[in-house]
């Protein structure tokens, strides 16, 4: 039973980072913005979704799935996304900031 | 059923988008979707397969394709469209004619649920022995439609090798470009050993659960993929060089032939693998593995070599 609230807990406060990071790729600015945007879900989301839904399976093989495709997605998701911001800076797309006549 | 309104969606903005960038990873997104709605549905080996061919290795190729062109498409008049909108909106009452004809959704009196499924469902057990019986239909009773898909693939590859490579001189692509992500290298590094893993996993798992060759072969290929464009062409050509890749995509093809062959010289019909050991079992058992490494190798070859003809075209100046 408490399991059950914990996990419960934890899986809808990744949905609501997965929605968060959702409203902010449609609100945000500029490329780097959304790009921070889209990583909340990536990684804080996924992570939570995870662990929620390892309480709910339980001790088994499942879990131990859900465990690697966890440690999957932290290592690919952060990846693409510093990827991503690497190559947009490298291609000369600047970030938006106050005054534009300070970028970097 | 939101699944099927996503779909649409999807649909609907694929047609209408010109930027081509975005179609492509719609169709990422639509071929991700189809294969949810396959889960939904139980088939989860086709859904697999979408997955990994609709939603990983088309992309893939499709961006390929797409640095070799514009980003936009051109802007035609709707009456250089006529004729197709004409065909398709003829094909599609067709088809919704066609739809009248089909049985109810889970209807027991449906053909699907014929003499031929009981055969194919209660005989896989005990003549195939293996519990994934979508690879027991695929690769055995079914085995001149996989030889004719595995065909398919192979003549695909084929035609782009013919279409696209020009001589011996490949473009010294500009792969290495990615020096500066240091961290993109070291975790690729890290990933690529788990890939090949998992497509080999895939590979010879696929008599007992969800998988076999054309997945495994997908996923290899996306490993080597992966590999090609983070450390470059060059890299990838010191230990599979593209004449190599060429050569295996035709071994697949050729064992699978010979696998089917064979069964003729022992005494069966073409694709019959009883006979390739002294027990019926251990000869299916033999034979599926046979080919689904045929297959896997074909696919595997053929999505590498299509990639790496995209990727080292050098267009006439």
């Amino acid at each position: 039973m408490i399991w059950n609230v914990v996990s419960w807990a934890l899986l809808l406060s990744g949905a609501a980072f997965v929605i968060v990071g959702g409203v902010g790729l449609i609100r945000l600015p500029d490329f780097f913005t959304r790009l921070h945007a889209v990583s909340i879900p990536d990684t804080l989301g996924a992570a939570l979704i995870s662990a929620g839904l390892i309480i709910q399976a339980g001790l088994s093989m499942v879990a131990l799935k859900l465990l690697i495709i966890l440690a999957f997605l932290l290592f690919t998701g952060p990846t693409a996304t510093h990827a991503l911001a690497k190559t947009a800076l490298h291609g000369k797309l600047a970030p938006r900031t106050r005054n534009p006549e300070k970028t970097p | 059923m939101s699944l099927l309104v996503l779909l649409g969606t999807m649909a609907i903005a694929i047609v209408r988008l010109n930027r081509l960038f975005a179609v492509v990873i719609l169709f990422d997104i639509f071929s991700l979707l189809s294969a949810a709605l396959f889960v939904s549905l139980g088939a989860v080996d086709v859904a697999f397969t979408e997955a990994s061919v609709g939603a990983g290795i088309t992309t893939i190729l499709l961006l390929g394709a797409l640095s070799l062109t514009s980003k936009r498409q051109r802007q035609i008049s709707w009456k250089r469209h006529l004729p197709a909108i004409l065909i398709t909106v003829a094909i599609g009452i067709l088809l919704l004619f066609g739809l009248s004809d089909l049985p109810r959704f889970g209807d027991p009196e449906a053909p699907a649920f014929g003499p031929l499924y009981s055969r194919y469902v209660f005989g896989s057990p005990h003549e195939i022995g293996i519990p994934n019986m979508v690879t027991s239909i695929l690769a055995s009773y079914r085995g001149y439609d996989t030889l004719g898909e595995t065909t398919v693939i192979f003549t695909a590859a084929v035609t782009v090798l013919g279409l696209m490579v020009r001589g011996s001189g490949a473009r010294t692509w500009s792969g290495g470009g990615m020096d500066h992500h240091l961290i993109l290298r070291i975790n690729s590094k890290l990933m690529l050993p788990l890939i090949l893993l998992f497509a080999l996993y895939v590979q010879f798992h696929g008599d007992y659960g969800p998988g076999g060759g054309f997945q495994a072969g997908v996923i290899f290929a996306g490993g080597f993929i992966l590999y090609c464009l983070v450390f470059g062409l060059e890299s990838v050509q010191s230990f599979a060089p593209a004449g190599l890749v060429r050569v295996l995509c035709a071994c697949g093809l050729g064992l699978y032939i010979l696998t089917g062959l064979c069964g003729m010289l022992l005494g069966g019909n073409f694709l019959d693998y009883n006979v390739l050991a002294h027990d019926p079992l251990h000869g299916q058992h033999l034979g599926i593995a046979l080919i689904e490494i045929g297959v896997g190798t074909t696919v595997a070859a053929s999505m590498f070599a299509m990639f790496h003809a995209y990727a080292g075209y050098e267009p006439q100046a």
